[in-house]
């Protein structure tokens, strides 16, 4: 089988094994451990000794069993196939072992990622004889009713096409070209492999001047995150970080989405993975889950293969990214794969940096919240595609002056603040607007302007002045009490809670309320601020507020979340209308 | 093995509760070795690392009266296991997982691995059934279904035990009398907490039901890393199985959590916050996520581990970590506790991940997530107005501040307020709610659908019939 001598197991502590007469073996390079073959990755070598993590459980392993080296590093399969799948964290796809050794992970096993089995159906896009350089499509596959994989040549190879199958059914082990490269004579596939810790190569970097439209209002109005761009999301326990990891997931415009489960919840996939398949994509209709890979590593499965899952993530979206698709990664949560690392540093005894993380902690981040961006891929036409990254965080005791917090901060372009106190009073999505942030809010405005109007973003600059205004006024409060402000003060605080609770909140459990588009965002916001010019006449004109408050209409923008956004313009108009009749009712000008 | 058999007495180094056994062949990691000490005794070990032919073992009963040079250990080349069997209900065991209550061996059905596997997430079936307790802040506002994992955060001085011994004695499945398989696993728990619950269990008859796998706060520390593993274990069985529904209590993690602490600085590893080991969330997560349902399976097993958080502080890393590992926590707060207010479960910060799918028409009732809603904003809303009380005084609240203070008093008196004894159906509560809510005015329940309301609220209630 193996080419290689085999090594000798010699100290075995946790998921990290010595072997030694590992002479000539690389780093990174994956190795199966003990008699039952465990998965393994060499991450340190000393002489001819070299330190493996093993992504499975090592109890039993003995010293003196034996260790096959494989001569390559760890790979991911890439080709049709992989959208739909649900995978572990080191693309192990979970429904076959479930087939295969039941309810419970076993050991040792090894399962193709992709069906070798299975017949696409293959439709070539070059001739023979064509000229074609590394990421030239020659052909494509219908993979699911929502992704057509393009077949491209692969990123280390260019040359002259010598022969290109038919339209029709293959294999993603047989053939369907012959490519002459200067290397000699090379059959092209369907499938290929990439090393999961290279980053996969492109022509340029490209701006992110396009948002990736969320559905969520806060995210959208407030915070947007750029196609390409980074966020980081990061909260105490309960405040719903998985949540809007998993709206992200379902409600984001981007053409395929990778969700890696890092560390967390058994029953929380489980979620994923009985509610995917039933949500439909707003924009075509189709289950989302044909746009979707999953990567399934929980937080009770081996720590080293926690480790590869994000990587195994973010490689399968370099892959669709190539072929010219808008990738979103969500990773959940980056504060296990950092924990994985200080698991596998303090058992190769290396020197602690802050909090026990390796003092490699900070470049770790910034090299995988790099692979994100929008750029031109690799290939003669030229093709545009992008990764956003979002990733969650999970700072002990909600402390986000933590390490990993603090590290991710520094590359991450949007900071999505979730906040104790609201998530106890039920404010979902409980993201702190004051304390959050987004650098695309300028690059973005310009979308915004020619694609909802010039409007957008004077309203959010006027809300979010209100809001700020609100926080001011209620420390006042807080000191002297509510009777020391003056009627255009109070004017403030109430368009403020509008703000909150009728815009700002927003439903995940329902419905209308769960996603919400670019028009509908607008027309809400802009309801509140005409209620707040109002408000703010009638202060000038001597109306009692709290004749305003009490207006009928009122009732109705309170719950107008509800309107599902097809009937929204329609009601906004109704509702417009009405505020200006129930306005002059009550002897308003 | 055929190396399995040799007696060692190569005994280098004992550090607290380790031992360095040199000259060792044949031994794997995370094989259960048999320590025998100077005086005859048996006890158990687990080997922790194995290289350059020393192995370390933490001794499970502690090292006390162990000595270099007579004390032999014999590895057994097999992982630790638990014998299993149908009539390990009504027993009692101790941390070890060996009979205390002076009933007869068990005879085994099988012998299961302690450590259990990783559950392939693809093979769970997503918790969605209803568990009624009938607390009311537990089923109304932070709903426990099978197979969850819902940890109850308390601390010194509260009254943690009976709201546990509750939950078991009134847990049922609405419209289902099979009852609950308890399994009771203690970790320094004072011998005091041990017969609160065992009367309770007997009081009820309901021992016939109940494992317990006992440590107690003066039996051996290192022990206890093994407990919480026997009892899911036992778990394991009974609801995979046996396919029984089992509810699994474990207390007190914190104990759990320093025993871990104690064998890291015993192997001098670099210490993670408060000295805990930085391994301790996954340590943590390989006991808690053994809970669940699984595709195909009749049973469930539902966690309800207790954990005291030193200072009240729940930014300790013991309860920290449980948090991001659980599906929830309840909350049991002293100043609830100091109004004389029980159970003092305080459902602001407390949580229930798998309320949503457990509740609703067909399960509770069709208004329960919205009246839940409500009550938790208008929770808030009230008490936030108390601060704002103490400092500028009652007169300078509106109207409408009034009612929402008036309203947080209430909730507390009426609805978080019960006896020891009482058992409310999930209707009682909800409709405790709808009362409670009937005092503000019905524009300010945004919580809740116009036709919600119109159906519910109690003044309405008569009409529609």
């Amino acid at each position: 089988m193996s080419s290689f001598k085999p090594g000798k197991i010699e100290r075995v502590a946790g998921p990290v094994i010595v072997a030694g007469d590992m002479l000539g073996a690389q780093m990174y390079e994956v190795v199966r451990v003990g008699d039952q073959g465990l998965i393994g990755e060499i991450i340190k070598i000393e002489q001819d000794r070299a330190t493996v993590q093993v992504y499975e459980e090592t109890a039993g392993i003995r010293p003196g069993e034996k260790v096959e080296r494989s001569g390559k590093p760890l790979s991911v399969e890439l080709g049709p196939g992989i959208t739909g799948q649900i995978y572990d964290g080191i693309q192990r796809p979970l429904t076959i072992l479930f087939e295969k050794t039941g309810p419970f992970v076993r050991r040792g096993l090894t399962l193709p990622p992709i069906d070798k089995g299975k017949k696409w159906h293959f439709v070539p896009t070059t001739k023979s004889h064509a000229t074609v350089t590394a990421g030239d499509i020659i052909g494509h596959v219908k993979e699911t009713s929502l992704i057509t994989q393009q077949i491209m040549i692969p990123q280390n190879l260019s040359g002259k096409i010598t022969s290109i199958v038919n339209e029709g059914d293959y294999t993603v082990g047989e053939p369907v070209g012959e490519l002459d490269s200067p290397g000699g004579p090379v059959p092209l596939f369907m499938l290929n492999t990439w090393p999961v810790r290279t980053a996969r190569g492109f022509k340029r970097k490209l701006p992110s001047n396009t948002p990736l439209l969320t559905g969520q209002r806060i995210i959208d109005f407030f915070f947007p995150i750029a196609k390409g761009g980074t966020a980081t999301i990061p909260g105490a326990f309960g405040t719903g970080k998985t949540m809007a990891q998993q709206q992200l997931a379902k409600w984001a415009d981007a053409s395929v989405i990778v969700y890696v489960g890092c560390g967390e919840r058994g029953n929380e996939m489980a979620e994923v993975l009985e509610t995917f398949p039933k949500l439909v994509d707003p924009r075509s209709g189709e289950p989302i889950m044909n746009r979707t890979v999953l990567i399934a590593n929980t937080s009770n499965m081996p720590i080293a293969a926690r480790e590869a899952s994000v990587y195994t993530g973010i490689t399968i979206a370099e892959y669709y990214r190539d072929m010219g698709y808008d990738v979103a990664l969500m990773a959940d949560s980056t504060s296990r794969w950092a924990e994985a690392m200080r698991e596998i540093s303090g058992r190769l005894e290396e020197m602690p940096g802050e909090e026990g993380y390796p003092a490699y902690l900070a470049s770790k981040l910034a090299e995988f919240y790099e692979r994100s961006g929008r750029v031109e891929v690799l290939g003669s036409d030229t093709r545009v595609g992008s990764i956003s990254i979002v990733g969650a965080v999970s700072p002990p005791g909600g402390d986000f002056s933590e390490p990993v917090t603090q590290n991710t901060l520094r590359i991450a372009k949007v900071f999505w603040s979730l906040d104790t106190d609201l998530a106890a009073r039920r404010h979902f999505p409980a993201i702190n607007w004051l304390t959050s942030y987004s650098l695309y809010t300028d690059i973005l405005d310009d979308w915004y302007r020619k694609e909802i109007g010039p409007e957008w973003t004077m309203m959010r600059k006027e809300a979010m002045n209100l809001l700020q205004r609100d926080d001011e006024l209620r420390e006042i409060v807080m000191l002297v009490g509510p009777d020391a402000l003056s009627e255009s003060q109070r004017v403030i605080l109430e368009t403020a809670r509008m703000i909150k609770e009728d815009f700002l909140m927003q439903a995940a459990y329902n419905p209308s309320d769960t996603y919400c588009d670019k028009i509908k965002i607008d027309l809400m916001i802009k309801l509140i601020l005409d209620y707040h010019k109002i408000m703010q006449k009638a202060v000038d004109e001597n109306i009692p507020l709290q004749k305003i408050l009490d207006l009928p209409v009122k009732i109705e923008i309170d719950r107008m979340r509800l309107t599902a956004a097809d009937n929204f313009p329609s009601f906004a108009e109704r509702i417009e209308e009405e505020l200006n009749k129930e306005f002059k009712s009550i002897g308003g000008k | 093995m055929s190396l399995a058999g040799l007696e060692y007495t190569t005994i280098k180094e004992i550090s607290g509760p380790l031992l360095f056994v040199e000259s060792v062949r044949g031994v794997g990691y995370g094989e259960l070795a048999r320590i025998k000490t100077p005086s005859g005794e048996e006890r158990r070990g687990q080997v922790l690392e194995i290289g350059g032919g020393v192995a370390v073992v933490q001794v499970f009963e502690g090292t006390t009266g162990l000595d270099v040079g007579k004390t032999r250990v014999r590895f057994t080349g097999e992982t630790v296991k638990l014998p299993v069997s149908n009539d390990m209900l009504g027993r009692i065991f101790d941390g070890s997982g060996r009979p205390i209550d002076g009933g007869p061996r068990i005879i085994p059905d099988d012998y299961l691995d302690v450590n259990g596997n990783p559950i392939n997430p693809f093979a769970r079936e997503y918790p969605r059934e209803f568990i009624q307790t009938g607390i009311s802040t537990i089923d109304g506002m932070n709903t426990l279904v099978r197979g969850q994992k819902l940890p109850l955060f308390s601390a010194s001085g509260l009254p943690h035990n009976a709201v546990a011994a509750q939950i078991a004695r009134q847990a049922k499945v609405v419209g289902s009398d099979e009852p609950f398989t308890t399994i009771f696993a203690a970790m320094g728990i004072t011998a005091d907490e041990l017969r609160y619950f065992r009367d309770d269990f007997e009081k009820q008859g309901a021992f016939d039901h109940v494992t317990m796998f006992v440590n107690l706060a003066d039996d051996p520390a290192i022990e206890r890393i093994l407990t919480p593993r026997l009892a899911l274990t036992a778990a394991e069985y009974f609801a995979i199985k046996q396919g029984n529904h089992v509810l699994v209590i474990l207390t007190d993690m914190t104990n759990y959590a320093e025993s871990l602490r104690e064998i890291s600085a015993a192997r001098e590893e670099v210490p993670g916050r408060r000295g805990y080991p930085g391994y301790m969330y996954t340590d943590l997560a390989t006991i808690y996520e053994r809970a669940g349902r699984l595709h195909g399976t009749k049973g469930s097993i539902t966690q309800m581990p207790i954990l005291t958080m030193p200072g009240d502080d729940k930014t300790h890393p013991v309860p920290d970590l449980t948090g991001y590992i659980t599906e929830g926590q309840l909350m049991v707060d002293r100043s609830l506790h100091r109004k004389g207010i029980y159970p003092p479960i305080d459902p602001a910060p407390s949580l229930s991940r798998l309320m949503k799918e457990g509740i609703g028409k067909g399960k509770t009732r069709e208004d329960h997530r919205e009246v839940s809603d409500q009550l938790y904003y208008a929770f808030a809303e009230g008490r936030s107005f108390r601060d704002l009380v103490a400092v500028v005084g009652e007169e300078a609240l509106s109207a409408r501040d009034k009612l929402y203070l008036q309203f947080a008093d209430e909730f507390e008196r009426k609805f978080i307020n019960q006896g020891l004894y009482e058992n409310r159906d999930i209707d009682t509560t909800l409709d405790l709610g709808w009362n409670l809510l009937s005092v503000l005015p019905e524009t300010e329940l945004k919580r809740i659908d116009p036709a919600t309301i119109k159906k519910w609220l109690p003044k309405n209630r008569g009409k529609n019939n």
